[in-house]
């Protein structure tokens, strides 16, 4: 039973993870259609963000708390600039342009973050400190689940919170809604469609950014390479739960976090990612739109 | 151009990127050695660029925005320049009759490692041109066309390795098995459509290719398998220059067989029930076409052109193993087709060139080499994105009823 | 008919420039050329950096005492990025350029992909890291040198020592899934098997750059492991062995030269203590090794980096093999390397009938306050 659970929680953080970067994904998908390649590396320089932040902020000798929460908010403030700006040079000018042509700038983007950064910083993985504190109560299971496993799980639930009442509830989410539904009607009705996309960025490359703080501090290092890898594994988890929509991203991470889990802990991690990968299938030809996608249906 | 508005615009612009830089370029924390290094002379770069680059910028979108506007019904579209350069008679014969004695003359004119090149060159044309049936004509986007080509170089290596068997006998079975291995690809993928296809054909191309890595005993996994025999020349031994020529000369050949091959293709029903099918799915269906049919007819025809390039890359490198077929491979294909001209032939043939030669060129920048590469793909598809080369449907013009009633 | 003169023409051409380009290559050459091919770009450059710069180090120094044969010694680098397909490309390159020896490839894949072309060509290539056995003991590749011990010898010395020393029982072994990895982890699971003291109780490849290894961590506690026997880089193991340790496990890692690296430790910080890993033997008290170590950072401003002092050797024992031959050819400098001892930062080293260099092994190596010690 302890194995079991063991596995469980193990899955919730894959999970957890998975959906801090899906959610990016999918809120990007949804509005303008466009699988953002380049969402992978937003998430990576917010960790490297929050790496050089920390690393000045520690050797200053600040509160261990207060650093986490700094290097948070800077990494925000930085991943939603760069997102931003991708949207509006690599993104904005493609926006009549076929899906493909849109797809290859991501692509391109995609490869130009990960060698600048390459290039600006190191090749090396650098070592991340743990920022998020070791809570005193959670002593006795430490060995089961640590502190920074619960800080995910506990984030990425109020992130899922906090995104569906933006969406739900306020007026720019009401746009979002709109422009995602029919882009043309929506700039009929007087809703300003590049304020509205600018936004959704703003705030998927936030939710990225939030994750690559939390998640290196998890693993413990970084390198330019781990956004391609984390955006990747985010993309077939939001597909898996229905791209565009959101609780279906943060699903889709969880579904794909837990059999991977499971699989590695009764079967073999050695073919993890080819069963990762027939799941996805097997579901996709059952429902093709995903574990919670609408099924849109084509209008001739 | 150079109001003080304009000025003010790119003056903000330079300062949004000098913010933008600051962390990554400018500051370098090493944590073990308790070191902080700042370095100021980049953000003053990035600034100076940012500033200049935003100009330019400007200017160039100005110009696309406006030559894009499009003509009046009635008249007739004025075809791009590269159109009217390929139908046009006068320059399309000799042009071609140029390249083909370039092509010839290439590996006795140029060093062995050019030769090498352009040979590699040639494969991914052939990949190219295969990929471009699937996403070019058909609209199918695939994401894990490298595990045809994998299907294709295991083909060779693996029968090679067991049963002995030469480049030449392989080839059609390579092919073949690649054919399948589309068909099979191509049943689960019927119902879905656009992104979820990509993801499926992604997930399709890893599956192979993590199946490869860990069945070692079947594949030898990741130590690959190496001393893979080069194509025979009638049963004669060639030095390394004569094998590497030999080698060209094959792929130029099996590249010429394509091109004549997907061009028919293009002309036929079946290419035109492709296109259909890309236009509109359910319109197509209305007209009577089986999209079933269609759809696996494009994953089949389009894989087994990768299934003979990559018998041909296992060849020419002797020593194949899964980290050749990873996702990176399937991206650049596709962005030979996308970059090069979807649908285009010759936009493919300039997509591979382009994108295949470029890196090499490019090795005097080493290591700025990927960051120009990512850069350029970003340009191209801002300033172009049909691809170099647009492809163009063939129109018949009809004269209408004012000819006839004159000739009456 | 026009056709088939122009056929004609093109094939006396052909048969011509044939000639011409054969008898080239037997040309004397005003410069011994040294080919130095490797990762010089992308994110195994740190691999193949170090060992540009031994070349560059060892070539400054032969020069100045008057070269090879008389004649000055020219470097020529070309980066293959670690793939086996711009491998062959590299290759191809240098022997059109006409080197006389190569240092390199670095990955054990890439230096398969070239070799064939160096073999065909004629052409000596020493490896300072290429460690994969085949290359040696499959007999394929006669050309083929190196001054590092292969993988086999690694595990070999990893299972003796985990049976003998450490006296284990039970062990997992990990690995990578990668062609190092996977190679080293076959060979210690066949040593394992082979011997009745010791059971293997679990053998699986993790996914490197995975987000999270937990599961994995858990089936190792399961199976009741003492010990990890893990083929692999650092930044896996770095992450498995912070899991293992925070799950407060006790279990011993044992690991291999992609490990015994000082990032590897920075990364894993405070969880690296205790760690085994292998690699080469310590020649830090050797003379030259102190020298060239002193000499790198006289020239380029930092500590040398990967394989750095396994490329100084093989610079010089190349260089130095072609003074002994007295000449490039081929089968003279072959003979040269495996009749003549020379000097070299890991010792005098001596090359035997398959390419391995006699008097380069590997020792144990244990993390203690945050440094790698000698196990002795």
């Amino acid at each position: 039973m302890d194995y079991f659970l063991e596995l469980f929680l193990g899955g919730l953080t894959r999970g957890s993870i998975y959906a801090l970067i899906a959610l990016g994904y999918t809120m990007v998908y949804g509005i303008i259609k466009l699988i953002n390649f380049a969402h992978g590396e937003i998430y990576m320089i917010g960790a490297f963000t929050a790496l050089i932040v920390a690393g000045i902020l520690s050797m200053l000798g600040w509160n261990q708390v207060l650093i986490l929460v700094i290097a948070c908010i800077v990494a925000v403030i930085y991943s939603s600039a760069y997102g931003f700006t991708i949207e509006k040079i690599a993104y904005k000018p493609l926006r009549q342009a076929p899906r493909l042509s849109a797809l290859i700038s991501a692509i391109g983007m995609s490869m130009f973050l990960q060698y600048y950064v390459l290039l600006a910083q190191t090749s090396n993985f650098l070592p991340f400190p743990n920022l998020i504190p070791d809570f005193k109560f959670l002593e006795p299971v430490e060995h089961i689940v640590r502190s920074s496993e619960i800080v995910i799980y506990t984030v990425t639930a109020i992130v899922m919170v906090l995104l569906t009442f933006l969406i739900k509830f306020t007026k720019i989410g009401k746009a979002m809604r709109a422009t995602s539904q029919d882009r043309d009607m929506a700039m009929l009705v007087g809703v300003d469609v590049n304020k509205v996309i600018s936004v959704t960025f703003l705030v998927g490359s936030a939710t990225a950014a939030i994750g690559g703080v939390l998640i290196a501090s998890h693993t413990g290092q970084i390198n330019y390479y781990i956004g391609f890898i984390a955006g990747i594994k985010a993309f077939v988890a939001a597909v898996l739960g229905g791209i565009g929509s959101m609780p279906g991203a943060v699903l889709g991470s969880l579904v794909l976090g837990m059999s991977e889990s499971f699989f590695t802990g009764y079967i073999s991690s050695d073919y993890e990612d080819v069963f990762a990968f027939l799941f996805l299938v097997f579901t996709l030809i059952f429902r093709p739109s995903g574990i919670l996608g609408r099924d849109d249906t084509e209008k001739v | 151009m150079f109001s003080f508005n304009e000025i003010k615009k790119s003056f903000l612009v330079a300062l949004w990127f000098m913010f933008l830089t600051f962390p990554i370029m400018v500051i370098r924390v090493n944590t073990i050695y308790k070191t902080i290094e700042w370095r100021w002379e980049r953000m003053l770069m990035v600034g100076i660029g940012a500033f200049f680059l935003s100009f330019l910028w400007r200017y160039l979108r100005k110009r696309q925005e406006a030559g894009q506007k499009k003509a009046e019904p009635g008249e007739t579209e004025s075809l791009p320049l590269t159109q009217r350069l390929i139908t046009d008679k006068r320059f399309s014969v000799p042009g071609i009759v140029a390249v083909s004695l370039f092509a010839l003359a290439f590996p006795f004119v140029f060093s062995m490692y050019q030769t090498n090149i352009m040979t590699t060159a040639l494969i991914y044309v052939v990949v190219g041109l295969g990929l471009n049936i699937v996403v070019g004509l058909a609209g199918l986007l695939d994401l894990g066309y490298v595990a045809f080509y994998l299907v294709g170089a295991y083909t060779y290596a693996l029968l090679n390795l067991h049963f002995g068997l030469g480049f030449w006998t392989v080839l059609p079975i390579g092919a073949l098995f690649a054919f399948l291995f589309g068909i099979i690809l191509g049943f689960p993928v019927l119902r879905l459509r656009g992104d979820y296809l990509a993801i499926v054909t992604l997930g399709f191309g890893e599956i192979l290719r993590l199946i490869m890595e860990n069945w070692n005993e079947f594949s030898s996994g990741p130590s690959g398998i190496a001393n893979i025999p080069r194509p025979g020349f009638f049963g004669i031994e060639l030095s390394l220059h004569q094998n590497i020529i030999w080698v060209y000369f094959v792929m130029l050949a099996m590249a010429v067989f394509t091109i004549f091959v997907v061009r028919r293709l293009q002309d036929s029903r079946l290419g035109r029930a492709w296109i259909a099918l890309r236009e509109d799915e359910i319109a197509c269906q209305a007209m009577g076409i089986d999209k079933r049919r269609t759809k696996l007819s494009a994953f089949g025809l389009g894989a087994m052109w990768a299934g003979m390039g990559g018998a041909v890359f296992a060849a020419k490198t002797t020593f194949i193993n899964p980290a050749s077929f990873t996702l990176w491979e399937s991206i650049i294909i596709l962005c030979v087709v996308v970059l090069g001209g979807m649908g285009s032939i010759l936009g493919v043939i300039c997509g591979a060139m382009v994108l295949i030669l470029l890196p090499e060129y490019l090795r005097a920048f080493s290591e700025y080499r990927m960051l120009l590469f990512g850069a350029i793909l970003v340009i191209m598809m801002v300033f172009r994105p049909g691809g170099m080369i647009t492809a163009v449907r063939k129109t018949h013009q009809f004269k209408g009823l004012k000819d006839q009633q004159s000739t009456n | 008919m026009m056709k088939n003169h122009v056929r004609k023409t093109l094939a006396i051409a052909a048969a011509s420039l044939f000639l011409c380009l054969t008898l080239s290559g037997l040309g004397m050459a005003d410069t011994i050329k040294l080919g130095v091919a490797g990762p010089h770009s992308g994110d195994l450059a740190s691999y193949g950096i170090p060992t540009i710069k031994a070349a560059e180090l060892v070539v400054k120094e032969v020069n100045a005492n008057g070269g090879v044969l008389g004649k000055e010694v020219e470097l020529i680098v070309e980066d293959d990025v670690c793939k086996p397909e711009v491998a062959t490309n590299t290759a191809t390159k240098l022997v059109g350029e006409g080197v006389h020896a190569v240092l390199g490839h670095i990955c054990s894949g890439a230096t398969k992909a070239a070799l064939g072309i160096y073999n065909s060509s004629k052409i000596v290539a020493m490896s300072p890291s290429a460690t994969n056995p085949a290359l040696t003991q499959s007999g394929d590749y006669p050309n083929f040198y190196r001054t590092i011990a292969s993988d086999d010898a690694q595990a070999r010395l990893e299972v003796d020592f985990a049976l003998d020393i450490l006296k284990l029982k039970k062990i997992a072994v990990l690995h990578d899934k990668g062609d190092y990895g996977k190679g080293l982890a076959e060979f210690a699971k066949a040593f394992l098997e082979a011997d009745p003291r010791a059971e293997v109780v679990l053998y699986e490849g993790i996914t490197p750059g995975a987000v999270s290894y937990g599961a994995v961590v858990q089936k190792i506690k399961r199976r009741g492991a003492e010990a990890v026997i893990f083929g692999g880089y650092h930044p896996e193991a770095s992450k498995i062995v912070m899991e293992m340790r925070r799950k407060k496990m006790k279990t011993i890692f044992i690991s291999d030269d992609g490990v015994k690296d000082d990032t590897f430790i920075k990364v894993a910080g405070v969880y690296a203590e205790g760690v085994y890993a292998t690699g080469p033997k310590d020649v830090s008290s050797n003379p030259m090794a102190v020298a060239a170590n002193e000499a790198h950072v006289a020239a380029y401003g930092e500590d040398p980096g990967a394989f750095f002092l396994n490329a100084y050797a093989a610079a010089l024992a190349l260089l130095n093999a072609i003074e002994q031959a007295g000449s490039t050819d081929y089968d003279a400098i072959s003979n040269a390397l495996k009749t003549k001892n020379v000097d070299t930062p890991l010792g005098s080293v001596r090359f035997d009938e398959r390419g391995d260099a006699l008097g380069v092994g590997f020792s144990m190596y244990r993390v203690k306050n945050g440094a790698y010690y000698e196990v002795k």
